[in-house]
């Protein structure tokens, strides 16, 4: 540890001086904790990180099965299973995410009573934690697509992008539920049913070309809907048209989401500890 | 040597809620709480809730002022809800104070708790890493110091096994090892010492003296008189949020102690101190069965044991014990010239010795006291040859007399009446 000279103050309202330099001086942290996380999960466990495996294969079967052989519903000449699992893969990303950090901060609660560091690290570590998830889970794609013999364009080197804007979407809403958990235990139980309801309402089983055109726009007020489109556009490629007023509506409320969700965190972080 | 840490008119402010049992509220109760409310709730969602009769403010600090030089060691007494764990939760910066301001100069390291963030299913070595990331070690750190960990807490054998399949003496000294090779400048430790064994206590407490060697400022809370006296130089004393007392140890634990709001027991042991030549080794109230009391009631006697170390032997040695109420007043004293034959202090062979002293049945009046003890010699360098203070403390209750704890005065001696013939 580099010997740190310069003296601290702390007065009420005034903690926030070198919060970020505090968070770079604890980002071994982050890793620290997403580690503990993913080993903790799998201790114990007969097939261990097989399981990181199943979990997304299996609900990839049942949507495939319900949505495209049982309601015959649209693919756009891509394989349905295909279609499936490029949306899978952000969704899951994002209510695990979303879930892990809105209960990360209630989980910790130990640890914030009676350490400092910032407490932004442990949702961050949460999103962490299922961002590993997320790239097991696309050694499935990867699998399924040679399995298809579906191969990528270039719009699939944008993918990227898109990774971050699900990243932003989990985090921002999992700092609101977090730190809201903090106080009101309710969206302990709220946080379960976004998850939930969310799956139902964003086109996850289905593409989101079969939501009515003039419905769409207010379709994209779901920032998972613009989030899912993007990965379909950019893996699928081909044929597969983005609808750009509904993903811009939802980039622009992922950045809202985002940036309220930090404001409000860093906000009531300090009385975290006395509430918690 | 300059100022590392200055506090100025802290201040810290809970407020409490009296009806409901919750520390959480629950949105239901917010939403009840009217529209208006409301609104004020969602706009500020952490703040306090205006003239809500349930809640009350209670100042955890008020208005504390000090400042701790550097390489001193500083320890924090009072009774339980003094403040002193609310202090030490806002030098370390896990919670926020209402006002006021504090200075710190230098790395902070804080251990409120022993094996914070230790995780049941990791075993002992992933432990050793979470942990010290936790405490604020970066991994280059911990992995120069693994080894030292890991002999200083015993554990070589077990490094990967759950810490769930861990002895609990285990556990603490894994989690204390770990917190023990932090190496910041100021160290902030609550009341951690008071787990695991004497013997592993005194390994802590050593590792702690050697901090001392390279100038690291420590503050330190603890019940434990022994412990505050051993290591720190300063002493400030809090109560109800306030500072009552501040300066030297020696002065400032008396009178805690005599204020009679010092835990005391009915047990009391001291570190070996060579540079005592007749030293207090260990202290027991002993009921009439024999055990270790701290209540007595006034039928039965109190017996006193205690051990004497001497290490030279010294003539005209004489013991001293003062029986005091908690406001000071001195209700008894006996010293070891009461013995019926000589003096059995004096000139005591090198070693240890082992004596008692017996308060009668029905002396002292019901209520609270402290025992006071110390040994002198006029034949010794310094006269005053051992002086612990305020060793031990015990409670009387008056069970069989009429008026039983209701009975005033200071004596609980039934005096016998009897009706002459005239």
């Amino acid at each position: 540890m580099s010997t740190n000279q310069a003296t601290l103050v702390i007065e009420a309202g005034r903690m926030e001086r070198h919060y970020w330099r505090d968070l770079w001086r604890y980002r071994e942290l982050f890793f620290f904790l997403a580690w503990r996380d993913i080993l903790v999960r799998y201790k114990q466990t007969v097939i261990g990180i097989v399981w990181a495996l199943g979990r997304p294969l299996l609900t990839m079967l049942v949507f495939t099965l319900v949505f495209s052989k049982l309601a015959k519903l649209p693919s756009g000449g891509v394989p349905y299973p295909i279609l499936v699992f490029a949306a899978l893969l952000p969704w899951q990303f994002f209510s695990s995410a979303f879930s892990g950090a809105g209960e990360s901060l209630v989980t910790n609660a130990a640890m914030i009573s009676k350490v400092y560091f910032p407490r932004l690290v442990i949702p961050a570590s949460a999103v962490i934690v299922a961002f590993v998830d997320f790239l097991i889970s696309v050694i499935i794609l990867v699998g399924l697509m040679i399995w298809y013999g579906f191969a990528p364009n270039l719009r699939m080197l944008t993918l990227p992008l898109f990774i971050f804007v699900a990243f932003a979407a989990a985090m921002g809403t999992g700092l609101w539920f977090a730190a809201l958990n903090v106080k009101y235990r309710d969206f302990r139980i709220i946080v379960p049913f976004v998850v939930q309801f969310g799956l139902y309402i964003s086109p996850v089983g289905f593409s989101s070309s079969i939501v009515p055109e003039k419905w769409r726009l207010l379709y994209s007020i779901n920032p998972m809907v613009g989030v899912i489109d993007g990965f379909r556009w950019a893996i699928l490629g081909g044929n597969t048209q983005l609808y750009w007023p509904g993903f811009l509506l939802s980039l622009l409320l992922v950045f809202v989401i985002m940036v309220t969700g930090i404001f409000f965190f860093r906000k009531t972080e300090k009385t975290f500890a006395d509430v918690i | 040597m300059s100022t590392v840490i200055s506090v100025e008119n802290l201040s810290k402010k809970y407020i409490i809620g009296h009806q409901k049992q919750e520390r959480y509220t629950a949105l239901r109760d917010v939403l009840t709480d009217g529209a208006k409310r409301l609104t004020h709730k969602l706009i500020h969602p952490f703040a306090a809730p205006v003239n809500d009769p349930t809640h009350e403010e209670f100042l955890a600090l008020k208005d504390v002022s000090f400042n701790i030089k550097q390489g001193d060691r500083v320890g924090i007494i009072g009774r339980n809800g003094a403040g002193k764990s609310t202090l030490l939760k806002v030098l370390s910066r896990i919670t926020e104070p209402t006002s006021g301001k504090v200075s710190i100069k230098g790395r902070v390291a804080s251990l409120l708790e022993v094996g914070t963030g230790f995780h049941p299913e990791l075993t002992g070595r992933e432990n050793i890493f979470l942990n010290g990331a936790i405490l604020g070690m970066s991994k280059i750190d911990i992995k120069r110091k693994f080894d030292e960990i890991v002999a200083f807490a015993e554990v070589e054998k077990f490094l990967d096994t759950p810490v769930k399949r861990y002895s609990s003496g285990m556990y603490v000294r894994l989690a204390f090892a770990v917190a023990a090779h932090l190496e910041p400048e100021i160290l902030i430790v609550d009341e951690v010492l008071a787990v695991g064994d004497a013997q592993f206590q005194k390994k802590c407490l050593g590792k702690m003296e050697e901090a001392d060697k390279e100038g690291r400022t420590i503050l330190l809370v603890s019940h434990n008189m022994g412990v505050i006296s051993q290591l720190c130089s300063t002493c400030v004393w809090l109560d109800k949020g306030g500072i009552k007392d501040i300066g030297q140890t020696g002065d400032v634990v008396n009178k805690y102690m005599l204020n009679g709001v010092a835990e005391l027991s009915g047990e009391i042991s001291f570190e070996h101190d060579p540079k005592k030549v007749a030293q207090l080794k260990k202290m027991t109230l002993l009921n009439q069965e024999g055990n270790v009391a701290q209540k007595f009631d006034c039928d039965n006697p109190i017996n006193i044991k205690f051990e004497i170390q001497i290490r030279k032997k010294l003539p005209g040695l004489y013991g001293y014990i003062g029986i005091f109420k908690p406001d000071g007043t001195q209700v008894l004293v006996s010293d070891s010239f009461d013995a019926v034959t000589i003096n059995p202090l004096d000139d005591l062979p090198v070693g240890t010795s082992t004596f008692n002293v017996t308060l009668p049945p029905r002396t002292l009046g019901h209520g609270d006291y402290r025992v006071h003890f110390s040994m002198a010699s006029q034949s010794a360098d310094n006269f005053h040859v051992d002086v612990p203070g305020i060793v031990c403390g015990f409670s009387l209750d008056d069970f069989t007399s009429k008026r039983g704890n209701q009975r005033a005065g200071f004596f609980s001696t039934l005096m016998p009446w009897s009706k002459l013939e005239n």
